[in-house]
């Protein structure tokens, strides 16, 4: 476990967005190393087009730059054919890549999920631990966009059930830079989910390159009375809600796991074991969950010093919904984490 | 004498050994000595061999759920495979894959796959590295009538066309995807499906070794230079089930006696080099019999070999975790 992201060790590092801060370590590390490609969709955008040579940068700007620096050859724009450009990725992880592969929308996953999940995940494992399989799956993720049921799922409990995949989801610009370039020198498929609601959140990061290592959460906030575990866009909500019931005398732990695969249940487990009293705020549906994993983890092996039964704060078992009001209520909100907090804490 | 000694001596072991690793299995199987599911490629020997004497390690092939002749034809120990596929210790997977997921990285295998469709993307990805590292290297996966319907092969040609990779898909139509006719299964034609990708396409008999070797040749040549993708269908016969153990209802009454009279790919090979006099049935008699007695030295080794020990159930998931 470490302190990272929104901490004050990092105030003297120029302040960075998520955007940016994801753009400038792809740059950096494909400047470092040139088997690092990219290849998706629009990656630089406008291939076969009249107009400009870098139409789009990425649907989300992602990959700006990139293709007016390293070419077409290395930052490749695919047709819309994502079973062709995960397996792509794979098999060039295979043979000497280290392909960054752009999902625009995780729920894109369908189409090629048996790419990640019976290739890519399972290589090494079939083969005995002879392929190694380099490779990143970069995808948004998440609702509050008002991007309806197809564009805005978050799928992580998905990734994270797969043996042979990691999964990172950062919720900050440091975590973003830090874990990116560490997805990228990795050597097994890594899935790094990014969600649309943190893209232009900021934080100071450093222009150097660094790693953060997976598997080690981030303490946000530190408090003995309860703790909260908290991923991607629902850090910044839990964060806010610490600060407030601090304010209250209520002191909570905010932990960010920042990777659900690797998982550090011990950073979780120790918390619990000062607190006793757990409240799990995760954005994807509840059922089979990480939010349900974290809190079977933790009836397992803190079951006794638990002083109050453990509270999931997730979204309902529905698909994200279109109307605004419907996909705001469908997202765990500030006022439904305070009050599973409260909750928590009211018990006995 | 259009071929060498050397290249007839080549092809024909590595088809015979082909064919009598695949029988020898199918005994083996019944025999209750692999577990598992297993998909036999004999009767298609002369397609693999023929691509395959084109390749060197550095040149890399995907294959499918029928992989053993691919995995044979590209050089992987025939004693580390039996001890694979009968899930033992020190198999070329350490047990671990089976039948249907034979690699070897260090051959250029990227391995058996038993998601039908699922070899071509992966296919154009050691492709892209290739024309990434500027290597003058060819990617060949092997697809069949089944996966021909797969979105995923249509995906793969198109991406292989639009990035011009040197990508040779060749297609081993054997008429049966399962227990599933391609007159039924496959509409339209297979050939014409991968030029409708402006992406040249040949049709090739099969069961003729020397056809397909031609055709190969010609196929890689056009990768190798920088001229993008190329695609084969290659007419060939099946001889066994789906998998060991299929009773295979669908066949004809005769159909499989008309087939092994008339279009064994081993009798014409021998029949053409034979009757060219380039060799005699006395040499390939012997071919036969070398083959014979590394299977039975590897199906021994295997069935002395160990279980995998335990603490491989867990190894090999991660790099790092």
């Amino acid at each position: 476990m470490s302190n990272a992201g929104i901490s004050t060790e990092n105030q003297n590092h120029p302040i960075k967005t998520v955007r940016e801060a994801i753009n400038e370590a792809l740059h950096q590390e494909m400047e470092r190393d040139p088997t690092v490609i990219i290849l998706g969709e629009e990656v630089a955008g406008g291939a076969g087009c009249k107009g400009s040579d870098e139409a789009y940068g990425g649907v989300f700007g992602l990959t700006k730059g990139l293709g007016p620096r390293f070419g077409r050859g290395r930052v490749i724009d695919t047709p819309i054919t994502e079973s062709a450009i995960i397996g792509a990725a794979a098999g060039a992880a295979n043979t000497g890549l280290r392909p960054v592969a752009e999902l625009m929308f995780v729920d894109f996953i369908g189409v090629c999920f048996d790419q990640i999940f019976n290739q890519a995940a399972k290589f090494r494992y079939m083969f005995g631990g002879k392929a190694t399989t380099p490779m990143v799956i970069r995808a948004t993720a998440g609702a509050g966009l008002r991007a309806a049921a197809q564009h805005s799922s978050m799928l992580h409990p998905v990734l994270t059930h797969m043996p042979g995949l990691k999964v990172v989801m950062p919720s900050n610009a440091y975590d973003a830079k830090g874990l990116l370039i560490q997805a990228i020198r990795d050597n097994d498929p890594v899935c790094f989910l990014e969600h649309k609601l943190l893209y232009e959140t900021s934080c100071p990061v450093p222009d150097e390159l660094y790693t953060i290592p997976f598997g080690e959460a981030a303490f946000c906030r530190e408090g003995s009375d309860c703790t909260i575990v908290a991923m991607g866009a629902m850090v910044p909500r839990a964060i806010s809600v610490a600060d407030k019931l601090a304010a209250e005398g209520i002191h909570c732990d905010v932990i960010d796991p920042r990777t659900t695969s690797p998982l550090d249940s011990e950073a979780i487990l120790e918390s619990v074991e000062v607190t006793g009293r757990l409240v799990v705020v995760d954005e994807a549906n509840p059922r089979c969950s990480v939010a349900a994993d974290i809190s079977s983890i933790v009836a397992e092996h803190a079951f006794s010093a638990l002083r109050a039964p453990i509270k999931c704060v997730t979204a309902p078992h529905t698909p994200v919904p279109f109307a605004p009001n419907l996909e705001d209520a469908y997202m765990p909100s500030e006022a439904r984490i305070e009050q599973a907090v409260r909750d928590v804490l009211g018990a006995r | 004498m259009k071929y060498s000694k050397q290249l007839l001596v080549e092809a024909y072991t590595t088809m015979t050994t082909i064919r009598q690793f695949e029988e020898r299995m199918i005994k083996e199987f019944m025999a209750g000595n692999i577990p598992g599911f297993v998909h036999t490629y004999d009767g298609q020997e002369a397609v693999g061999v023929g691509v395959c004497m084109h390749l060197s390690d550095e040149d890399i092939i995907g294959s499918t759920h029928r992989g053993h002749g691919h995995c044979i034809a590209k050089g992987c120990d025939i004693e580390l495979m039996i001890l694979e596929i009968m899930g033992k210790s020190g198999g070329l997977c350490k047990g671990k894959g089976g039948s249907m997921h034979i690699a070897d990285m260090d051959k250029g295998m990227l391995g058996a796959n038993a998601i039908v469709g699922g070899g071509p993307p992966l296919v154009n990805g050691a492709a892209l590295s290739m024309k990434t590292l500027g290597k003058p290297n060819v990617a060949v996966s092997f697809s069949g009538d089944g996966s021909s319907n797969q979105g995923t092969v249509m995906e793969a040609l198109n991406l292989a066309g639009v990035l011009d990779l040197p990508h040779f898909f060749m297609f081993e139509n054997n008429h049966l995807a399962e227990g599933t006719g391609d007159e039924y299964a496959v509409s339209g034609g297979i050939a014409e499906r991968v030029r409708a990708f402006d992406i040249p396409c040949d049709k090739v008999d099969g069961t003729d070794f020397f056809a397909v070797y031609e055709a190969s040749k010609k196929a890689i040549k056009h990768c190798r230079s920088g001229k993008g993708p190329y695609g084969i269908e290659a007419d060939v016969i099946r001889y066994d089930g789906h998998f060991i153990g299929d009773p295979q209802a669908y066949r004809g009454e005769g159909e499989l006696d008309y087939l092994r009279e008339h279009k064994d790919c081993l009798k014409i090979f021998r029949a053409r080099v034979t009757g060219e006099s380039w060799m005699s049935d006395a040499e390939l008699d012997e071919l036969d019999q070398q083959a014979a007695d590394a299977i039975e030295k590897g199906v021994q080794r295997g069935l002395a070999a160990p279980q995998p020990t335990a603490d491989e159930l867990y190894s090999d998931v991660y790099s790092s975790y």
